[in-house]
């Protein structure tokens, strides 16, 4: 097991500076400076602009420099635009409520989308089937940025009954919109995946063998059923998160929650590269560990994996 | 097995009659597809977008840069839908046809979802089939590169390249081209590993056949049907990516769109009541995933009958 967990980590290492030397060597790439604006700079003011944030020196100082404060000191370096912010004060302010929401989605997506899966799987071809699977069918052609109209025409516009944006703090009437548009489409890949997946374990032969000595179904959907029957679901959730992450950018934007989406797409539209780097970054180093923390715990409960 | 009655009518008719014509499996695949009605009804949807992508601009009265003067400014109540109007879907908020604009999104739309689909089966398949035939340590290198590749939250990546090479169609392209070939390459390796042992590719290795050859002559064919069917699934995929990206206002620019950016705008003014900017794109957005859907389940369907 240690081993399996060295060897993981000995790939995720290098993915994470890959991504890192990626973006900064796109970034340098790119044509123009931060500094470009409208109005030309004298060429003095510039220079000490430059100076300031370390552009003078060669590329390869400036990656190790810029890597070096990353890992060691946990900095992403100033913001270009907002010049009294560093990309580590934008990424406190927003990160928080990205991490709130995100939270509250997963375990919808999961708890909703395995209950749907079950249920659809253990009355198989009922009306309850037809539902779930009805259900996952439609939520699959909804991802975020169309389930996101469709609730606040619904919920704020129509009914009124929801705000149509901003978070105050995190108040729950605040967080329920969000939530539904960023899970609704990974409950429905979840909800398929258990439905086929419980299908296929509750017609093996050890089942059978179960409920012939007489282990009540409840005992056995728990008992034996359900782990195995959860595999495909966990190795998913690793894709799932990172879309979940992906999607926090819609949400963001089109319910003013003021998480780090706003921030990115912000500093996209405005060329602020050290917060898309950073913003980046950070989303790649999280999606990383947790592909390695889904990994181990896959590894863990299936006893068929040699690692 | 029990033949009913008609069955064992037609079975000695067809005997007495000529030859039994043979059927392919491409043949056997065809008929299971036509079957599934669902799936079938996806095609009928898909070639409808298809027809009204290609040819319905002939018959929108207005063209989709055109704006009309007379409804700019009381877009709420002039710019409803209406055929006396020649706006059949109404107009959106800068008095532009809505109509001709969605021929405009869904060929645009449904372009990136059909070259990302092939990009991925060019490279996909070739990478993939490449890495299963040669194993060891070719395959280790390649794979481990895809895995690396895959662990990478690439929408903030192609984000980052469409700001800094500048946000054009060509470029979203290559963004989407880049990310969409990685699981291809994946399930056409799982493949090959499979066929690569079977006694053909082995009867090639013997009479000389080069590596190169075999790959492309004898492997790349018996993938196509596993192939095909990710593509098909891959297309819808390509166009949520492609209206992610424009829904943020990254990606397909003014005056172009696409459904992405049709549906970020009708979004937009939805509070003045012009529900029809949001709910007209919706609906061809909504019906061409559903459709894709389907034809991809029912090709899994015929074409890996086993898995049912």
């Amino acid at each position: 097991m240690l081993s399996y967990i060295t060897r993981r980590l000995a790939i995720a290492i290098p993915t994470l500076l890959i991504l890192v030397v990626f973006s900064y060597l796109i970034m340098y790439a790119a044509p123009g400076g931060p500094f470009d604006m409208e109005r030309t700079l004298p060429p003095e003011v510039m220079a000490n602009l430059n100076a300031k944030y370390g552009l003078d020196q060669p590329l390869i100082v400036q990656m190790w420099n810029y890597v070096y404060n990353v890992v060691v000191h946990f900095d992403f370096g100033p913001s270009f635009m907002y010049k009294d912010q560093t990309v580590n004060d934008i990424i406190a302010q927003g990160f928080p409520v990205t991490l709130t929401y995100g939270f509250w989605s997963f375990v919808v997506a999961v708890v909703v989308g395995m209950s749907l899966g079950i249920t659809a799987a253990i009355y198989h071809n009922s009306w309850l089937d037809y539902l779930a699977v009805g259900i996952s069918i439609g939520a699959q052609v909804l991802p975020n940025f169309v389930m996101a109209p469709i609730l606040v025409l619904v919920f704020t516009l129509w009914l009124g009954w929801l705000p149509g944006g901003g978070w105050q703090g995190g108040q729950w009437e605040y967080i329920i919109m969000p939530v539904i548009a960023l899970s609704t489409s990974f409950m429905a890949s979840i909800a398929r995946l258990t439905r086929s997946s419980m299908l296929e374990v509750l017609n093996a032969n050890y089942i059978r063998t179960a409920r012939a000595k007489g282990l009540p179904m409840r005992r056995v959907i728990f008992r034996h059923a359900l782990k195995p029957a959860l595999l495909p679901v966990v190795s998913y959730l690793g894709p799932a998160f990172v879309a979940m992450i992906t999607g926090s950018v819609v949400v963001d934007m089109y319910f003013s929650t003021g998480g780090i989406g706003v921030f990115f797409v912000n500093s996209a539209l405005n060329r602020d590269y050290s917060v898309i780097m950073g913003i980046t970054i950070l989303t790649g180093a999280l999606t990383i560990l947790f592909n390695l923390a889904v990994d181990i715990i896959y590894a863990w409960i299936d006893p068929k994996i040699r690692y | 097995m029990i033949l009913s009655r008609k069955t064992a009518k037609d079975l000695e008719t067809a005997q007495i009659g000529a030859e039994i014509e043979g059927r392919s499996l491409w043949a056997d695949a065809r008929i299971r597809f036509f079957r599934n009605r669902a799936a079938v009804g996806g095609m009928v949807i898909l070639i409808l977008v298809g027809l009204f992508a290609a040819f319905g601009q002939y018959i929108a009265p207005w063209s989709n840069e055109e704006v009309d003067w007379a409804v700019l400014g009381n877009v709420d109540t002039m710019g409803r839908p209406s055929i006396a109007s020649g706006h059949y879907f109404g107009t959106d908020e800068l008095g532009r046809d809505l109509f001709a604009r969605t021929i405009q999104g869904t060929q645009i739309s449904l372009m990136v979802g059909l070259i990302g689909a092939l990009i991925a089966v060019f490279v996909g398949t070739i990478y993939g089939a490449t890495a299963g035939y040669y194993g060891g340590r070719v395959d280790n290198v390649m794979m481990r590169i895809v895995d690396v590749l895959l662990a990478i939250p690439y929408m903030f990546v192609l984000i980052l390249l469409l700001v800094v090479f500048g946000r054009s169609v060509l470029m979203l392209f290559v963004g989407i081209g880049l990310i969409s070939w990685l699981d291809m390459a994946r399930i056409a390796r799982g493949q090959t590993l499979s066929i690569k042992n079977k006694e053909f590719v082995e009867a090639a290795h013997a009479i000389g056949v080069r590596p190169g050859t075999i790959i492309r002559r004898h492997i790349v064919p018996n993938l196509l049907g596993v192939v095909i069917v990710y593509a098909t699934l891959l297309v819808p995929s390509m166009i949520i990516y492609e209206s992610f990206i424009s829904f943020l206002g990254l990606g397909v620019q003014e005056p172009a769109t696409s459904w992405g950016a049709l549906i970020s705008e009708g979004a937009k003014q939805m509070q003045y009541g012009t529900l029809w900017m949001l709910l007209f794109p919706l609906f061809f957005f909504v019906i061409t995933l559903f459709a894709f859907f389907f034809v991809g389940d029912g090709l899994r369907d015929a074409l890996d009958p086993k898995d049912r």
